[in-house]
């Protein structure tokens, strides 16, 4: 009688803790999307009044003048991720291409584990360096600066993504290229690359996703600008960069501004990654199972 | 092809050298005493990078100790509780959290959880847990717990992605085992995965360390910008990251400019050695699996 009780209190108590820990897991996924709602909520109602055409195509007005807009950061922004871009696809689906296709040894061991250490490394950090390397060479602050600092925030998931889409590739698709006569090199791009295409446009977009929103480090490298530039040899604004002055500036109209411009960024962003799902979720790699 | 992987080699191997390079100048004026030193100041030529160290690792640790228990019921969540379809849209919404720039999450700080903090979180804390000391001071709303709680937000996606990773890598039949010995579905969580997955948890969470400790921007718009320890977590701080992001332009001098650069040199050894650690607890959970259960 009385174990038979004991087993029942038992019983209850397992029952209890399996409802508790399901609530719990519950609301910390609530949690975690409260914040994300919130943050998309503020952006909207904050920002999107104030984006118009004016706002997209104009420069920045000085304090206490109505009107002015982010459209030199945009086009300076725009300027910097094509630097970055043509700096970091190529070298990072290079790499990539390396370490899927000839990457065996102890070369292609230290190599992924360098791109590792290149992917961890602190965006601010990557600021100084580049400050130290570019900057200090040309002695003044530049859009290509910038551009080389994102750039080389690139490489590293670009590589990644491309090694792990190709050795999605079957081999059979590679051997009846050989088969066939076909160049090694010539597989490797008009079939391997070819085939694994659509992940490896994935990586890039996730990548230039990433580094478009990157302020840190552009404070010593594009530097920022208030006005119109489209020399590559001169301080330049970005949209980031926009932001954080505006956001810590103690003006109210600036404020209005920051919001604004990260509704712009947040757009782009988003949008970006929006593309990416879209891509990556129609049949990512045809002729893989 | 084998140009392009050397090229990672290189530019690698350059960051350190320029950093090593400029850093010469405070290495050989300061020595180790930088690190012990407590007082910043430029103008007297006084370079102590501790009130930095202390502020990036109790910021960070903050972050860790708000995030993980969300991070880890989050991850739990999605691989074992809830249907496909939700998992699907809770999955995208990390992913997107993740994707928000750290300007942005700066942003949303400065103007929405800094005045919740000061007006209602903060006079809160120091009422009920003051006799602490953690929470003692004025509730200026800015401070190192307005640095801690906005981490913890951006780093929470980074670790419940590479928690999910790792519990998705648990062999199904652990799961099954422990279902038909008749455990419930928590016993089964507890016993048959969370045990299982332990050190891939473990590297998910220094993972997300490391990306606290380098995080910037959201962290210099809210911290207060003050080299000072302080014991309450209310009072203003200052990280290594944040006193580059202010002051690195404006330096005037060289040994200012170089105490800067030592700063970094050293803010990066200690991401690597952070992040080394735990790629190598995640990959000794996850080997074996094939990669494309990685990508989701």
């Amino acid at each position: 009688m009385s174990s038979n009780a004991r087993r029942k209190a038992l019983a209850w108590k397992r029952v209890v803790a399996d409802r508790a820990a399901t609530l719990a897991a519950w609301l910390a996924a609530l949690l975690v999307i409260t914040p994300l709602i919130a943050i998309f909520a503020y952006l909207v109602i904050r920002g999107a009044s104030a984006v118009n055409w004016a706002f997209l195509t104009h420069a920045p007005k000085p304090v206490g003048e109505a009107g002015g807009g982010i459209g030199n950061a945009i086009l300076g922004s725009a300027l910097i991720l094509a630097i970055s871009s043509l700096l970091g696809v190529p070298l990072g689906i290079g790499a990539g291409v390396y370490l899927a296709e000839y990457g065996h040894g102890r070369l292609a061991t230290l190599v992924r584990f360098t791109a590792d250490v290149l992917n961890g490394v602190p965006s601010i950090v990557m600021g100084i360096a580049v400050y130290a390397l570019v900057v200090l060479r040309q002695k003044h602050f530049s859009a290509l600066a910038g551009g080389v600092a994102l750039g080389i925030m690139m490489i590293p998931t670009i590589a990644r993504a491309t090694e792990e889409m190709l050795l999605m590739v079957p081999r059979a698709i590679r051997e009846a290229a050989l088969g066939l006569g076909v160049a090694e090199w010539r597989t490797v791009v008009s079939v391997s690359l070819r085939t694994a295409l659509p992940g490896v446009i994935t990586g890039v977009m996730l990548a230039f996703a990433r580094v478009a929103g990157e302020t840190a480090p552009l404070l010593f490298t594009a530097f920022g600008n208030q006005f119109w530039n489209l020399n590559l040899n001169q301080p330049t604004a970005a949209l980031p960069l926009q932001i954080y002055t505006y956001a810590i500036s103690p003006y109210d109209e600036w404020h209005q501004q920051a919001w604004a411009g990260a509704l712009v960024l947040i757009a782009l962003v988003v949008g970006t990654v929006c593309l990416v799902r879209l891509i990556a979720g129609r049949g990512v790699m045809k002729g893989t199972a | 092809m084998t140009v392009c992987a050397l090229s990672v080699l290189a530019v690698v191997a350059l960051i350190l050298y320029e950093l090593v390079r400029q850093s010469q100048l405070s290495l050989h004026s300061f020595g180790w005493k930088f690190f012990t030193a407590q007082v910043w100041d430029p103008v007297a030529g006084q370079f102590g990078a501790l009130p930095f160290m202390y502020g990036t690792l109790i910021s960070s640790l903050l972050a860790l100790v708000i995030s993980v228990p969300l991070a880890l019921g989050l991850a739990v969540y999605i691989t074992e509780m809830c249907n496909i379809r939700l998992r699907g849209l809770l999955a995208f919404t990390t992913d997107l959290l993740a994707a928000i720039p750290s300007v942005i999450y700066g942003l949303w700080a400065i103007f929405v959880l800094v005045p919740l903090l000061r007006r209602y979180v903060e006079p809160w804390l120091a009422m009920t847990l003051g006799w602490t000391g953690l929470f003692s001071g004025p509730p200026y709303g800015i401070g190192m717990l307005a640095a801690g709680v906005i981490l913890s937000v951006m780093v929470l996606p980074i670790i419940s992605s590479i928690t999910r990773e790792v519990l998705v890598a648990v062999p199904r039949h652990q799961r099954e085992a422990a279902l038909a010995l008749g455990a419930t579905r928590w016993e089964m969580i507890r016993m048959g995965v969370l045990r299982n997955a332990r050190a891939g948890i473990v590297g998910a969470v220094i993972l997300g360390l490391g990306r606290a400790l380098g995080e910037t921007m959201a962290v210099t718009m809210v911290i207060g910008n003050r080299p000072e320890i302080a014991k309450s977590l209310l009072a203003p701080g200052y990280t290594m990251a944040s006193v580059i992001a202010n002051e690195f332009s404006e330096a005037t001098g060289d040994l200012y400019l170089s105490a800067l650069v030592e700063i970094g040199l050293a803010l990066l050894l200690l991401t690597l050695v952070v992040n080394a650690l735990a790629r190598l607890l995640v990959w000794s959970v996850t080997r074996g699996v094939p990669v494309s259960s990685h990508v989701q």
